[in-house]
This record gives structure tokens, C-alpha cells and sequence, in this order.
């Protein structure tokens, strides 16, 4: 394996890692957009996505991503591999968010929220200024848990042609009849990404038991 | 679309074997997982710092390896030393050892947060090694990380369908090949969509029962 071989997985994990993000980006408001949903009880909307969410945490990455892949195109919307995967990432990680979301929102405290009727909120404030800044520092140790684990199925990306860090060490081994050493170099660059975020959940989850001991 | 999935329902005996493939794949590796789990669970939480250490690091290095990545290490390297082993067995074989550590993080944790008094009581009652394990601090402690494993399960089932990489025979390459020898991509893999779903749902519902068992015995 040459020095350029290994440039060329680095590429990868820059795309790995790009898409990683914009799938965060988008996944979680729209996992709690149907967390909102749910707790709203909105009829027919929210058992819809019940459905929706169990369905979709049920559903391996893979299987999604070649359905919406081969079936997309087939119902006349064109996509290419790095739409899918976009699509197929924010599908995934808003169910997961979204449960997240959901059971900071059921438990949240029901006497704070009608302090804020009865002294006049709209709904939309009272989203905005009691709602929200609490419930994402409940949310915050399982959002990044689901971002941990949607880096690691991201190796999944490469199945349709997105050429990510798997996709490079997949090529370099077949160049080089030498599969091994590619795979490691990818381990390498994942793993201290993984860790980094596990450690991180880790940390608020410490802090936020500290916090809640001093208070 | 009716004809798509008429098309899949002709290619039902494929379907179901993937179905079959992916079932008996991932409850074999849950159980093994299981198993290696409990040995790896104390020595997780063992006094001497050599076994505690090698067994944190691999818990934690496994928990950071993306499994598909784990896959075709284990797939390649296999052979280079010397194990040769068909894709049924290496997949199998991958899916036990991965999924080991996180199933020993979890039983460390439920283990962790165990009550004492049962198990002094126990002692105290003559029971010790084995029997000390099986009847006192196996039954609760299985009723209290039911739910996480039922979870853990659930995820293994996913990971068996990275397998269609290495070319196992599972529910998604069974998908795979009816999609490509027909061109019913949307009937296919909705299809496997519907499968995964269902068999993570008979999951949910045995965990739930475990729950209730457990509530019943509180």
C-alpha cells in the first residue's frame, strides 16, 4: 500500500465525515419535529409516525438504502448514490432521534409548562423559551449516542458507490490483492471518531449527575 | 406494482430461506454473544488490573469498530491465519465476537447495579461458585437487562444484513438477487423491509413479556 493509497481513504473519510454531519444536521430537527408530533397527539398524523419510526428502527441500513436506491429511480425521482445516502442516513437517524426526543418530552414537567400558560405564553413561546432548553440538555447524552452509531453504519454508504473510506479500502485491496492493510488504515480513522463521541456522551452524562447533585 | 409483487411472491421459497438464513443466524450469534458475554462481564469487573484492562480494551475497541469494517477484517484475515472457514461460519463468527462485548457491557451494567443483600443472603444460606450464580444472581439479573438485550438483538439482526457483503445468503441478498434478476426493486426490498420489521416486533413483544414476569416477581 503506497502513500497515495492511504491519501485516497483519507479523501474517503472526508466524504464519510461530510456525510455523517449533514445527515446529523438534518436527522435530529426532523426527529423532533416527530417527537412533536407524537406528544401533540396529533390525529392520524401520529400514529403514522409511530409506524414510521418503529418501521424505520427496525429496518437495516442497508436494506433501506438499496430500496430507496434501485426504487427511487424506478417510480421516475433520479438519485444519485450520494443523495441516497443523505436520504437514507436522515430516514434513519430521525426515528432514532425522534424516540429520543420523545421520552425527554414525556417527561418533562408538566406544572412548568402551564406556570407558562398562566402567565400568558403563546404556544410558540413556550416552546421556544421553557420547552426547548431544557429538553435538548435531557436529550443531549442519547443524541450523541445515535450520532455514534450512525458513524458506524456509515461503512454502508459504499454498497451503492458513494466513495467513502470503505469504498477506497475496498478498491485498494483489490488493486493490491492485499485486503487487510486498507481495512486497518480505515479502523484507524473510525475509531478514534467513534471514541471521541463516546467519550463525549460519557462526559455530559458525568456532569449532568454531578450537576444534578450540587443542586 | 400488483404485478411487482407477484413477481416476489413467485420468488417466496428465496425469500423465506433468506428469511430462515437471517433468524437462525442472528439467534444463534445472540445466544453465543450471550454466552461469551458472561464470561467476558467479570472479567470486566475483575480485581487483577491485566484482565480488567485487556477486557476494557477490547469491549471498548469493539464499540468503536464499525461492524461492517469488523466484517471483512475478520472475512480477510481469517484465512491469513490459517482458518478457513465458509461465509456462513465467518459471518456467524463475526457477528458472535462483535456482539460479545457489547452484550458483556451490558450484563457488567446490570450486574453492577444489582442489589447486595440477595447475594449475601445467599451465601449465608451455603450457596457458593456455581450454584451461588444460577440461582441467585442469574434470574434477577437476566429480568433486569432483559430490555437491553432485547434492544442488543435487535440491533444483531441489522448487522446480519451487512453480511449480503461477504455474500451470505441473508434476507437482504435475498432481496438483492430477486431485485436484480427481475428489476422489482421497490416489491423486493419493502418486502425485506416488512420481514426485518416483523421479526424485530416478535422481539419487542418477548421482551415485553419479560417485563411482565419481571413486574410479576417484584
Amino acid at each position: 500500500m503506497s502513500g497515495g493509497d492511504i491519501a485516497a481513504i483519507f479523501q474517503g473519510a472526508l466524504v464519510t465525515v461530510s456525510l455523517s454531519v449533514i445527515g446529523i444536521l438534518i436527522g435530529m430537527p426532523i426527529g423532533l419535529g416527530l417527537a412533536l408530533v407524537r406528544w401533540a397527539n396529533l390525529p392520524v398524523a401520529a400514529p403514522m409516525v409511530a409506524v414510521y419510526v418503529s418501521m424505520l428502527r427496525a429496518t437495516p441500513l442497508v436494506t433501506l438504502l438499496l430500496l430507496l436506491f434501485f426504487a427511487l429511480p424506478n417510480i421516475g425521482v433520479p438519485l444519485d448514490p450520494v443523495s441516497a445516502a443523505i436520504l437514507a442516513l436522515v430516514m434513519n437517524t430521525s426515528a432514532f432521534n425522534c424516540e429520543v426526543w420523545r421520552s425527554a418530552l414525556m417527561n418533562f414537567p408538566k406544572d412548568q409548562y402551564e406556570a407558562a400558560q398562566s402567565v400568558g405564553m403563546r404556544a410558540g413561546q413556550r416552546f421556544r423559551r421553557i420547552v426547548l432548553p431544557q429538553i435538548v440538555l435531557v436529550s443531549l447524552p442519547g443524541l450523541v449516542n445515535e450520532m455514534s452509531l450512525l458513524i458506524k453504519v456509515t461503512p454502508v454508504l459504499a454498497v451503492v458507490g458513494v466513495v467513502d473510506i470503505t469504498r477506497a479500502a475496498v478498491r485498494i485491496g483489490a488493486e493490491t490483492y492485499e485486503p487487510l492493510p486498507p481495512f486497518l488504515v480505515a479502523i484507524a480513522i473510525y475509531v478514534p471518531i467513534v471514541f471521541a463521541l463516546v467519550s463525549l456522551q460519557r462526559w455530559i452524562e458525568r456532569r449532568q449527575v454531578t450537576a444534578e447533585a450540587a443542586a | 406494482m400488483i404485478h411487482d409483487f407477484g413477481i416476489v411472491w413467485s420468488e417466496r421459497a428465496l425469500l423465506l430461506s433468506g428469511l430462515a438464513n437471517t433468524a437462525i443466524l442472528s439467534a444463534l450469534s445472540a445466544v453465543a454473544a450471550l454466552l461469551l458475554g458472561f464470561l467476558l462481564a467479570p472479567a470486566l469487573m475483575s480485581k487483577k488490573p491485566v484482565v480488567s484492562w485487556t477486557a476494557r480494551g477490547f469491549v471498548d475497541g469493539m464499540r468503536c469498530v464499525p461492524f461492517l469494517l469488523f466484517a471483512y477484517i475478520v472475512y480477510y484475515g481469517f484465512p491469513t491465519f490459517g482458518v478457513r472457514l465458509d461465509n456462513w461460519t465467518t459471518g456467524l463468527a463475526a457477528l458472535t465476537i462483535y456482539n460479545a462485548a457489547y452484550m458483556a457491557e451490558i450484563l457488567r451494567g446490570a450486574w453492577v447495579a444489582q442489589p447486595r443483600e440477595p447475594i449475601e443472603a445467599g451465601i449465608a444460606f451455603g450457596f457458593s461458585g456455581i450454584r451461588l450464580f444460577r440461582r441467585i444472581i442469574l434470574p434477577p439479573l437476566l429480568l433486569s437487562a432483559g430490555p437491553v438485550i432485547g434492544n442488543q438483538m435487535i440491533q444483531i439482526i441489522k448487522d446480519s444484513a451487512f453480511l449480503t457483503i461477504i455474500a451470505l445468503p441473508e434476507l437482504t441478498h435475498a432481496a438483492s438477487s430477486i431485485q436484480s434478476r427481475h428489476y422489482v426493486p421497490f416489491a423486493a426490498f419493502i418486502t425485506a423491509v416488512f420481514l426485518y420489521w416483523g421479526l424485530c416486533l416478535v422481539i419487542e413483544a418477548g421482551v415485553s413479556t419479560i417485563g411482565r414476569v419481571a413486574d410479576a416477581r417484584r
